[in-house]
């Protein structure tokens, strides 16, 4: 975020990450028919979408209402089987995609609000360690959950059991939509590069304009001293819940993504579990806590370096747990403040308009 | 007349600790009241009930003749109390505007949805909130940094700050809790005529803590002198500071 | 009589539950930080021991001894390194760097064993008992996990009452500027609590491995995070608190398994730490922790 940030600085620094976005956008699409893309690379363009929207959810969390959320996994696997189990329940009726796609999006999100709001309740009034715990937990249990849910359609209606599709007593021309451990087959692919890019565009106004707004400021006035914020009148609990659900709903649509890129969706720990939410962590801190635009850039860069780079890969996971303890000492030690403090000519210019003030 | 702020019989207990035990204050509007008292006296705490932070084990709090006993801090802040804070506790990063801005909140209202959606209505309040913010910042001389982060600023400007962040709530009544603390002698002077100033532009009536004694008697009509969790003297500023008792208790053999 | 047999093994399980919140609840109480790596340190003391016992081919006690001051070690070297320069940070940068340092290890442990699961030889072998006419069996593993918890929970108490350092730690949780300015070494202090909850962890890690016998990178992070919960369940910071809420953690997961569903079990064990989050934020015997204004 600029530090010294002016009405019109804000509105600039807000244009510069939606024209990047969308001038990648218009590179890649050039690349892509220019055919210089290898087929590998362009299978990557919609996880790249999911992962620049999961960061930049995970870091209105983190960076602007300050609390750790260890289960956007759990958030995004929400919106996954809740958008999917949608699109193969209607990919028979409702034959327009632009408008079944348009739902399943609206229900991945809103799926997802809805248990940010059962997580958010209980757990935002404590201290930040335990939001950490009760989303890491929430995730787990929503991975575990799904590998034992049998959900089947016919036309009386929903089926559901825990035990097998057997159990499910499915009607003529019923068919299994979520096959417990084996999960959801033949969601409909509608997810694609250029969707991604419009919803990305479309999450980065509603947190762009969120933070730069009275509720931003609440929020952020929160994160930085919640016994003052209480002090002058904020609703505590309003804001970070607030925060919080939009996060949470924004993981979600990122789910809804997820499910419509793949034909078959499981809930496993490489996709849904605990690494999911670690990676997006580290895309967070890598770009800067708080800092929108530094999120989108890490997210695209992590992801494309491993690939880029296969040797890398047996690393990869080690070289993120560096990546996070480095960069917390080197922000926070005193003995690396003092470096940075020595060596930084911002700082070095700012504290000299303040003597120039004083004098 | 009725006071402003009618404290009574007000008492907390830590565990077996009591810390505060009946006290008693009146203010009335208008009033620059000071509460002085030796480290440990209990002053801080007796804000804390004030405000909501501390809920207190018996007695009253009565502000314009509603009870406010008990009630949560955001509750105690919109019925008219605002509060500064020993240790300062600004919005380290955010901006000195937005540090106002954010005391503004519960004036200047519109919807979180509004806000994303950028409606005609948030261009229109968030004009008038940058003004009346900067109104407030001009009283304290901020005007010019209010684009620093607010943990840029040096320590005495810090102080202002939370006064006018605390005011820009539109409070009845001011708590400042060692305003003066960490400042020099030009500074403190200088801190005394804008407590004034507030009092007779804002209509505002303040209660402060302070151990500056030149502070104390130079802006303040009343005090109340605590020791030990309780009313040691209580009156008019000279009185009091003249009372035998106050002087070997509070300001030395 | 099935329903003791699941409760003796619940107990069982939940008294490694409280080894591992013991270590959580200490450190959280002195140096006010979730230390989200303790459950990995487990998974290397597992490790130690597999090493020490199927490579090196040493009698049990040996390895578990080894584990003891590997774990020792390896705890106090994290906090000097990750911890102790991020006093002044915010909380959120600490957890951070916990969830780093959990991270680390298990990928350490990932590179150094592979992904492959160890079987874990027992480090237990005392005969199983057969009580009432062989309706309840406990394993050898059982009754030492429970003699060796019951032991371990005496004894630190008796070391945080009678010891000096047992004091200094108390003061150090109560405040740590005054427990400064009173001459306490705050800094070593930290540091003993981390040895301590490692050298727990280390033990639990035996007990652990030799009750569950398998052991991956990932060995360690479940119960660590459920013992989390036993340590939020019983009241964080209290040490009779994590005894307790760990053993009726462990109850609860396994009456859960054996009644209700083994999938879901894990499940009831985080919606326990949801409701206990609802009901009563500070645990079974928590003190109310509020901050200074």
């Amino acid at each position: 975020m600029d530090k010294l940030k002016k009405m019109n600085k804000t509105t600039k620094s807000n244009f510069i990450t939606y024209a990047m976005v969308i001038v990648a956008y218009i590179i890649m699409q050039v690349l892509v028919s220019a055919g210089v893309v290898s087929s590998l690379m362009t299978g990557l363009l919609v996880p790249l979408c999911i992962y620049v929207m999961m960061a930049v959810s995970l870091n209105l969390t983190v960076g602007i209402l300050g609390e750790l959320s260890l289960g956007h996994a759990g958030f995004m696997c929400v919106g996954a089987f809740s958008s999917a189990v949608f699109s193969v329940a209607t990919v028979d009726t409702i034959t327009s995609v632009p408008l079944r796609f348009f739902i399943a999006i609206v229900i991945g999100a809103v799926a997802a609000a809805v248990f940010g709001v059962i997580l958010g309740i209980p757990v935002l009034r404590l201290r930040g360690d335990y939001l950490a715990i009760v989303t890491l937990a929430f995730g787990e249990i929503v991975k575990n959950f799904i590998n034992v849910v049998y959900l089947g359609m016919d036309g009386k209606g929903f089926h559901f059991s825990m035990k097998d599709t057997g159990s499910l007593n499915l009607g003529e021309g019923g068919k299994v939509i979520i096959n417990g451990a084996q999960g959801i087959t033949g969601t409909p692919k509608n997810a694609t590069f250029t969707i991604g890019i419009v919803i990305i565009l479309i999450t980065l106004f509603i947190v762009l304009n969120l933070i730069h707004s009275r509720a931003g400021r609440a929020i952020m006035a929160i994160r930085d001293n919640r016994i003052a914020a209480e002090s002058v009148g904020i609703n505590i609990t309003k804001y970070k819940l607030m925060a919080f659900t939009i996060s949470a709903s924004i993981a979600g649509v990122g789910g809804v993504l997820y499910a419509h890129n793949l034909s078959t969706l499981t809930a496993l720990p490489k996709n849904f579990g605990y690494n999911m939410s670690i990676m997006i962590l580290v895309f967070v801190v890598l770009g800067g806590i708080g800092n929108i635009r530094g999120s989108i850039i890490s997210a695209v860069i992590l992801t494309l370096l491993p690939e880029l780079l296969r040797g890398l890969n047996d690393y990869r996971m080690l070289i993120y747990a560096i990546v996070l303890i480095v960069m917390m000492l080197f922000n926070w030690s005193p003995r690396a403040r003092e470096f940075r403090e020595k060596y930084s000519i911002k700082r070095f210019l700012n504290r000299k308009s303040i003597e120039k003030e004083e004098a | 007349m009725m006071a402003l702020l009618e404290v009574t019989n007000l008492g907390i207990s830590f565990g077996g600790l009591r810390a505060v035990d009946s006290f008693q204050i009146q203010i009335k509007k208008g009033q620059l009241y000071g509460l002085i008292g030796p480290n440990g006296a209990g002053k801080t705490t007796i804000f804390n009930m004030l405000t909501g932070v501390y809920k207190p084990t018996d007695g009253k709090i009565v502000l314009e003749g509603k009870d406010i006993t008990g009630h949560k801090t955001i509750e105690i802040n919109h019925e008219g109390i605002a509060r500064t804070f020993q240790n300062i506790r600004l919005f380290k990063e955010l901006t000195v505007l937005d540090n106002v801005k954010v005391g503004l909140s519960e004036q200047f209202k519109y919807s979180a949805l509004t806000g994303i959606l950028r409606l005609p209505k948030y261009y229109k309040v968030e004009k008038a909130m940058t003004e009346r913010a900067i109104e407030l910042l001009k009283v304290f001389d901020l005007d010019g940094e209010k684009d620093y982060l607010a943990s840029n600023l040096p320590y005495g400007k810090q102080r202002k700050l939370e006064i006018a962040r605390a005011l820009a709530t539109n409070p009845k009544l001011l708590l400042l809790d060692e305003p003066a603390a960490g400042m020099n002698p030009n500074e403190t002077k200088e801190l005394m005529d804008t407590i004034r100033f507030v009092r007779d532009e804002f209509d505002m009536t303040i209660l402060l803590i302070e151990h500056d004694m030149k502070l104390v008697s130079g802006i303040c009509e009343e005090l109340t002198v605590l020791n030990f969790g309780q009313v040691l003297a209580q009156g008019e500023t000279s009185k009091v500071l003249n009372d035998p008792q106050v002087i070997t208790a509070y300001l030395g053999e | 009589m099935s329903f003791i047999s699941y409760l003796i093994n619940g107990i069982s399980l939940g008294s490694i539950y409280a080894l591992i919140a013991l270590g959580y609840t200490m450190v959280y109480g002195i140096a006010k930080m979730l230390n989200f790596a303790h459950g990995d340190i487990i998974m290397i003391g597992g490790y130690t021991i597999f090493v020490v016992m199927n490579t090196l081919g040493m009698p049990p006690i040996l390895g578990v001894l080894v584990a003891v001051v590997v774990c020792t070690i390896l705890g106090v070297t994290i906090e000097k390194i990750a911890y102790k320069p991020l006093r002044q940070a915010s909380p959120l940068a600490v957890l951070i760097t916990a969830i780093g340092v959990s991270y680390l290890l298990q990928n350490v442990a990932l590179l150094i064993f592979g992904a492959n699961t160890k079987l874990f030889t027992s480090v237990v072998s005392i005969p199983a008992i057969s009580l009432a006419d062989g309706q309840i069996n406990l394993s050898g593993e059982t009754t030492v996990t429970i003699v060796v918890s019951v032991v371990i929970m005496v004894g630190l108490m008796l070391f945080i009452r009678k010891s000096k350092t047992g004091q200094a730690m108390l003061a150090v949780s109560e405040d740590k500027g005054a427990a400064e300015l009173m001459g306490i070494n705050v800094n070593a202090t930290i540091a003993v609590t981390f040895a301590i909850g490692s050298a727990l962890a280390a033990i639990a890690g035996a007990l652990l491995c030799s009750a569950y016998p398998t052991l991956t990178p990932y060995t360690g992070a479940m119960p660590g995070i459920k013992a989390f919960v036993a340590a939020v369940f019983g009241g964080i910071g209290s040490i009779p608190g994590a005894f307790i809420g760990g053993i009726l953690l462990g109850v609860i997961e396994n009456l859960s398994k054996a009644y209700i569903s083994s999938q879901m079990a894990d499940a009831i064990v985080f919606a326990v730490l949801i409701v206990v989050l609802l009901v009563k934020p500070t645990g079974i015997l928590g003190k109310k922790i509020s901050e200074k204004v």
